[in-house]
């Protein structure tokens, strides 16, 4: 990898035409003698392994019980719901880049709005265990959905995990149905282009009988925009439904109004750093320079800037606000935070999130891709130490000191954790090798955009008549 | 096909097969070389042998059906010849017994000799449940820890189940009789010269009366007693300051001033219960008008009485003597010297303000001297005996334990001893260690032990005899006043056991069942006519009325006794531990677990020092240190205790043992602690000089507490407490400054939430009266089927005792001014935080303002729990509802005496699991659970008094805390009817509730502790 790229505004690089668009993107599918690379390898091998660690200790689990982890009677939640509320965190650039982008109009997403939706998914895949796998009783744990039952009864609609069930479920849905609507056309050009026996058929089912003709897009067009529109509420709602589960209740240092939007902004910090952390390697390992360039990296690096001094914002009008109530057990909690057992989790928190993300002001590091990689990886770390700081660390300390106890998390705690990273790592390889990981229509579109823009200002700002959305993508060339 | 005509395998024919072969062959077994067809047959047959069914023609096919369906018919013949477990139901119903509906029974436990009596709730033949018994002038329907915790030691799988002899074997009654008869017939020709025997005191009127025929008929036998804890300093004090053997009685009720030197009188001390309840009596402030009584105590390692004191010092266990001599030069119209002089001459001033009212009450572990002057004291202090009288010792009169057991060695180290019979007791784990009392034993050629556990000295004798546990057998007891009480079976025993009299009966009379015993001792003491209605109306009541000991006219005699000088530097103080005693209750789960007062810590001991002390030492808790006594070293860990003495280091009894079960025995698992017996020396059995203990490792051992050492913001409202002064000035002890006025003003919600015209449920406790002594928590756990969990869990803050009792401190760290215990369950809150973020409905508030669990519709959200501002929730993280079977995977197995047979735990499983409670759910794993108020309870009296188309009346609904505990501190009942005494209580000024500013309405409301100082006096 490049340390270090020039930067430039262009958000498609060197002589593209449609044919080396598919060629580039395509043939990451259609050969796979692509990732018979040591890096694919070696990673996904890596991931493989912690998944199967994951599985024992699911195993274990259910064998168990909640018991094998460090939870205790202050702490009923502790790294469960941390990596739940992580993950999904995770999960929300993905949707941010695909609706709101989209409907803000912004061309550079078409580049990674693909991979951020794939991630999206499989971080909601990875949070959806905890909230399933933290239950004492997982076999029953469907009780939390409304359904006909002869027990007559519905689930506590005043439980904000109730609406955490609710909210994670459209989430998830709405996902993956706005994944795979793009993919279809995209699975029609792969289709046309391949030649082996196996992959055709499946690609065939796959890309449900997309001819590319004007109809088809037509109502492509108006699905996607639909979805993008329903999207959108969820990029806002999901995580702030999450942070109700904290903000709902009365325990000293979740019951904070400010809860909702420094959720929100904090998940949209920590998913532009995760995608950052993902695409800066593997655009170096599959050459994808040219079309997710400089100008993609430094934009996201903004973004991740932007909202990562929302939330440090958030951190300090939450430590504002403790000292200004003047409500004793806030104060406590503020004082066990600061200078508690816990202390290096909440300095290392204000470290990671607060001072390294200041790094990207500077448009130089920006362009440093080592440096992008890095603040990158604190924010990912320092948004896990958020979620530990707001959990375990506000419960240890209660209204009534003699319940005061520690939180020490055990290996079980650390495996589980791992394993969904292992299970993250096994989907994001899997969807590199097996799916285009860059629209490959949209870029085509964004192609034939620039090219006209292009030839609008060679021939001195002449307008050219709007030519319409449609390129020919899937049918070929 | 048969495989008879197979071919024989031919040796020679296979060695020729082999030696053609060269490199590494493996052959599975000589037919696989011989290729023989068997051997094909059975690499490509799964089944081989089977007559294929296709081979069968249609006759033999019906053969084998017509076989196999007469074979099938066996099945029908258990009975016959398969053995058959018995299911049979009534066939007359016994009388009074309906199923579903729990009878009672009067009985009585014992603890070091005296009796308490009980009444053993028994379900269909099933005890589950112990409660004081109200007609015992002891408990007057109260209990304490070891009462509550004695039902489980009966359903204790590791309990020995058989007789067992030398070389692990398991012998019969039978065996043992023929052989022990023989020694004693030998022993008969010369008078019993050879014969010992060993016993823990006791005060049954029979088994004293056989050992006085044993005596009679065996006159040069010798009957000597043991207790590692015992009462010999009050007796020889009393010795010393009356020139009798007596055993002094007090009388809080009328005590207006006590004085405790060292003392334990809540919850060790013979006759502790009725201590408690009349000091709190004395004590319990209703109204503003009302007096209350005055405690001052002087404390070595931190009591239950020192935290209840107006007044408390800390005094090291040697520095007492000098304490009980200012004090009895003050009272005695002198000047008082030495230490705290001013301070004990205010004492003095304030004693003798009260004329037989005022008490000085010394510890049992304090020296004679100091017993004698403070008998001389009360003596002076109480011309008309109005807080005191002596009466004759309630056990073993005449004999001593230490001086008996040293005498035994003796004659055992000279050989005099050929036959020895222990009764109880482990003395090879508990003697002290100068004795040397297991190589002294090893001396003895025939040597028997009987006791409830397969324990050390078991190991070391020939005979091992199970001893039936009290609600397994008949006998007697007496109250710490001397009072006759009888012990009731409830159950057939369970195992092989037999009872201490029935196996003297049969050993040096005859066979007699206990209940014959029994009556032949009780129809001596009665005359003949009234014998029956008199036996039968004192066994249904479970006491013999008016046999309590007379007092005996006490005078001072003698001159003052020497005290000894306080130890100078480091010392060591030995000391009975609060809940497994002497070691005689280690492997009860319950007491274990149960945090001890003020440490809070659970499943082992620790060396405990105080602050300073520790600084001084550079130690901190959880250290380990080597400390030497006597040239004996034993690692123990470090606990640091505010308001322990300082330069004295406290070591509890009763832990690091090698046998006596499970619990008991494993270290890695359980506690285990360390063996203080190992450090005890006959010379100084309470307390002496220390070498500096050497430190072996940092912070290297954890010990589970329940709590830390976190104190309290002062701006927190959780603890309300103040002085008697400050209480009249302000009844209702809260400085209103801090939340800017009263929340309750300024609620939202409407003062009656609940609009059900019925009773509302509610309860008070009482913070000034809750001396700590954790009955309640132990009743609860019985009561509600609550599991054990273990020291790692405990460790992992997973206990699940529904009750707890915080311990808060006050002022310095290293000497705190007040110590108060607040009992917290689940308060029930009218507006319940944990209802709404319940996914599931799984707790949710009945119409009468019980917060319920849905026990069935939990998932284990564990949301309730942190959303419960008390914290009062509790998980069951693991599996761990059938009892103890958790521990199961984690122990050694238990050898039997010599052998290493294993004892097999699963039937024990099962026998756990006969104790529970049959009206209260028992909840597996993934599940919340709490407080219900004893909801079960409310059913049962709600069905009675509908079933007499009334409703329940005041005080007849009691939770088990609230029945268990001594001071009666815990009261429940209707707060919507305003004469019940709960709501009285309820709109006491001092009744507050806790963290109101949040909202939640506990129906729980706690009452403010109040101290009564003296005011000549300056902490």
């Amino acid at each position: 990898m490049a340390p270090k790229e020039p930067l430039n505004d262009e958000l498609i690089l060197g002589q593209q035409s449609n044919a080396t668009l598919d060629n580039t993107i395509g043939d990451l599918v259609l050969d796979q003698k692509k990732h018979n690379n040591k890096a694919w390898v070696l990673t996904f091998l890596v991931g493989f392994g912690m998944l199967h660690l994951f599985l024992a200790s699911v195993a274990w689990l259910l064998y168990t019980g909640i018991g094998i982890w460090g939870n205790n009677i202050p702490s009923g939640w502790g790294f469960d719901i941390i990596n739940f509320v992580w993950w999904i965190g995770i999960g929300h650039a993905g949707t941010l880049i695909s609706a709101i982008l989209l409907l803000m109009r912004q061309q550079w997403r078409n580049s990674i709005n693909r991979f951020a939706e794939a991630m999206t998914i499989f971080a909601v895949i990875c949070a959806a265990q905890y909230p399933l796998l933290h239950t004492g009783r997982p076999w029953v744990a469907y009780w939390l959905f409304p359904y006909p039952n002869i027990l007559a009864m519905w689930p506590q609609f005043r439980s904000p995990l109730i609406w955490d069930v609710f909210a994670v479920n459209t989430y998830a849905t709405v996902s993956v149905l706005f994944w795979l609507m793009g993919l279809i056309p995209d699975f029609a050009t792969l289709r046309d282009r391949a030649t082996n026996k196996i992959a055709k058929p499946i690609l065939g089912i796959l890309s449900f009988g997309w001819r590319g003709s004007a109809r088809h897009w037509h109502r492509y067009e108006q699905a996607y925009l639909l979805l993008a529109g329903l999207s959108t509420p969820l990029v806002l709602s999901v995580h702030t439904i999450v942070s109700y589960d904290f903000a709902v209740s009365i325990v000293p240092g979740w019951n904070v109004t400010v809860f909702p939007p420094y959720f929100v902004a904090g998940a949209v910090f920590a998913g532009f750093a995760m995608v950052l952390l993902l695409i800066i390697p593997i655009r170096a390992m599959y050459s994808l320079k040219d079309l997710v360039t400089m100008r993609h990296i430094d934009w996201m690096a903004k973004i991740m800037l932007a909202t990562g001094l929302i939330v440090f914002y958030g951190y300090i009008l939450e430590a504002f606000y403790a000292w200004y109530s003047g409500n004793p057990y806030e104060l406590k909690l503020l004082q066990w935070r600061f200078t508690g057992p816990y202390w290096p989790a909440y300095w290392l928190l204000i470290f990671f999130n607060g001072i390294v993300p200041q790094l990207m002001w500077n448009p130089k590091w920006r362009q440093n891709l080592m440096i992008v990689w890095v603040v990158s990886m604190g924010v990912t770390i320092g948004m896990w130490l958020e979620r530990f700081v707001i959990i375990p660390i506000s419960l240890t300390v209660n209204y009534l000191p003699s319940s005061d106890r520690m939180y020490i998390p055990t290996f079980w705690d650390f495996a589980m954790f791992a394993g969904t990273i292992g299970l993250f790592v096994t989907l994001m390889f899997l969807f590199v090798r097996f799916a285009p990981i860059i629209n490959i229509f949209e870029m085509k579109d964004l192609l034939h955009k620039l090219h006209q823009e292009k030839q609008r200002k060679d021939k001195g700002g002449k307008p050219e008549p709007e030519a319409p959305a449609e390129v020919p993508a899937g049918a070929g060339e | 096909m048969d495989t008879k005509d197979t071919q024989s395998l031919n040796l020679e024919a296979l060695r020729a097969k082999l030696a053609g072969k060269t490199g590494r062959r493996y052959w599975r077994s000589m037919e696989q070389i011989a290729e023989t067809d068997e051997f094909k047959m059975w690499v490509e047959d799964e089944f081989p042998n089977r007559k294929a069914i296709l081979e069968l023609d249609r006759r033999q096919l019906l053969k084998y059906m017509g076989a196999s369906m007469a074979l099938a018919g066996l099945s029908g013949c258990r009975q016959v010849f398969l053995g058959q477990d018995k299911i049979v139901p009534y066939v007359n119903q016994p009388e009074e017994l309906v199923p579903g509906r729990p009878l009672y029974y009067a009985s009585t436990f014992t603890h070091a000799g005296y009796g308490q009596g009980v009444l053993v709730e028994q379900h269909e033949g099933r005890p589950t449940k112990i409660e004081g018994n109200p007609d015992h002038p002891e408990n007057k329907g109260t209990s304490d820890h070891w009462m509550q915790a004695s039902i489980l030691s009966m359903y204790d799988p590791d309990r020995s189940g058989s007789v067992t002899t030398k070389d692990g074997e398991i012998g019969t009654w039978d065996g043992f009789f023929k052989k022990s008869r023989a020694a004693i017939a030998s022993q008969k020709a010369k008078k019993g010269a050879g014969l010992r025997i060993l016993m823990e005191a006791t005060s049954s009127p029979t088994l004293i009366r056989q050992l006085a025929a044993i005596q009679k008929s065996l006159p040069e036998a010798s009957i000597h007693v043991w207790d590692p804890v015992n009462r010999d300093n009050v007796r020889q004090g009393s010795a010393l300051a009356l020139g009798k053997d007596l055993e002094p009685v007090y009388n809080f009720e009328n005590a207006q001033i006590v004085v405790s030197l060292d003392a334990d009188f809540f919850s060790s001390m013979p006759g502790h219960l009725r201590y408690a309840k009349d000091f709190a009596n004395a004590r319990r402030v209703l109204g503003a008008e009302a007096e209350m009584n005055r405690l001052y105590a002087f404390e070595s390692t931190p009591g239950l009485v020192g935290a209840m004191a107006d007044h408390r010092w800390s005094v090291k266990a040697s520095g007492i003597g000098e304490i009980a001599k200012g004090l009895y030069d003050a009272v005695s119209g002198g000047t008082p010297s030495g230490p705290l002089a001013k301070e004990l001459a205010a004492i003095a001033a304030d004693l003798k303000g009260f004329p037989d009212a005022s008490i000085v009450v010394p510890g049992d572990h304090q020296p004679a001297a100091v017993h004698a002057l403070a008998q001389m004291i009360n003596l002076l202090l109480n011309p008309g005996r109005g807080c005191v009288k002596y009466i004759e010792p309630v056990t073993n009169a005449g004999a001593f334990s230490d001086l008996s057991l040293k005498e035994l060695v003796d004659e055992m180290n000279a050989g005099k001893v050929e036959a020895i019979m222990m009764l109880g007791g482990n003395p090879v784990y508990d003697a002290p260690a100068d004795l040397k009392f297991a190589e002294a034993l090893a001396k003895v050629p025939f040597k028997m032990h009987h006791g409830k556990y397969v324990d050390e000295t078991a190991m070391a004798c020939d005979w091992h005899l199970p001893e039936t546990h009290y609600l397994e057998e008949w006998g007697d007891a007496r109250a710490y006043d001397g009072t006759v009480t009888f012990v009731q079976p409830v159950s057939y025993p369970l195992f092989e056991g037999r009872s201490k009299i029935e196996l003297l009966a049969a050993l040096f009379a005859s066979p007699t069942s206990g209940y014959d015993l029994v009556r032949e001792t009780y129809a001596a003491t009665v005359p003949a006519a009234e014998f029956e209605s008199s036996w039968r109306k004192a066994l249904h009541v479970g006491v013999a009325r008016e046999t309590a000991r007379p007092a005996v006219t006490a005078t001072a005699v003698g001159t003052q006794p020497e005290v000894g000088a306080p130890v100078p530097g480091l010392e060591i103080a030995f000391r009975s531990e609060p809940h497994v005693f002497d070691g005689r209750y280690s492997n009860n789960g319950w007491l274990q677990e149960l945090p001890r007062p003020l440490t809070q810590i659970t499943w082992e001991n620790a060396a405990i020092i105080g602050v300073e002390t520790a600084k001084r030492l550079k130690l901190e808790s959880e250290d380990v240190i080597e400390l030497k006594y006597g040239g004996v070293p034993v690692n123990a860990p470090v606990f640091v205790q505010p308001g322990h003495a300082e330069d004295q280091v406290t070591v509890h009894f009763g832990y690091g043992r090698t046998r006596g079960g499970s619990v008991a025995t494993s270290t890695d698992f359980f506690g285990g602690g360390f063996n203080a017996f190992a450090l005890r020396t006959s010379k100084a059995m309470s307390f002496d000089k220390l070498e500096e203990p050497r430190k072996v490792a940092s912070k290297a051992h954890p010990i589970a507490t329940t709590q830390l050492h976190h104190q309290i913001e002062d701006d927190r409202d959780v603890i309300r407490s103040g002085t008697l002064t400050e209480y009249r000035k302000n009844p209702s002890l809260h400085e209103e400054a801090h939340h800017g006025g009263s929340p309750e003003s300024k609620s939202l919600y409407p003062d009656n939430i609940f609009e059900f015209n019925g009773p509302q449920w509610g309860m008070t406790i009482d913070m000034n009266v809750c001396i700590g002594c954790n009955a309640c928590a132990v009743a609860c756990q019985a009561e509600n089927n609550i599991s054990v969990v273990g020291k790692e869990q405990v460790k992992n803050g997973r206990e699940m005792h529904w009750i707890r009792i915080d311990r808060y401190y006050m002022g310095d760290l290293a000497n705190p001014d007040e110590t108060v215990f607040q009992p917290i369950a689940c308060v029930h809150c009218e507006k319940a935080p944990c209802e709404p973020v319940c996914p599931v409905a799984a707790t949710v508030h009945s119409h009468e303002g019980l917060n319920q669990m849905v026990y069935n519709r939990c998932v284990g959200t564990r949301y309730c729990s942190n959303n419960c501002p008390y914290k009062v929730r509790r998980y069951n993280y693991k599996n761990w509802s059938d009892n103890q079977k958790q521990f199961m995977d984690r122990i050694e197995p238990i050898a039997k005496i010599g052998g290493n047979t294993t004892t097999e735990k699963t039937n024990g499983i099962a026998l756990l699991r006969m104790l529970n409670n049959p009206d209260v759910t028992v909840r597996g794993r993934g599940v919340m659970e709490k407080c219900t108020y004893c909801v079960q309870r409310i059913n049962n009296v709600r069905i009675e008094a509908k079933k007499a188309g009334r409703e329940p009346r005041d005080g007849e609904i009691l939770t088990a805390c609230q029945q268990s505990c001594p001071t009666q501190a815990i009261v429940f009942g209707n707060v919507a009817d305003p004469e019940s005494q709960v709501s009285k209580l309820r709109k006491d000024p001092r009744s507050y509730q806790l963290l109101r500013e949040l909202q939640t309405r506990p129906r729980t409301s706690h009452m403010g502790r109040l101290r009564n100082p003296n005011p000549e006096i300056t902490a």
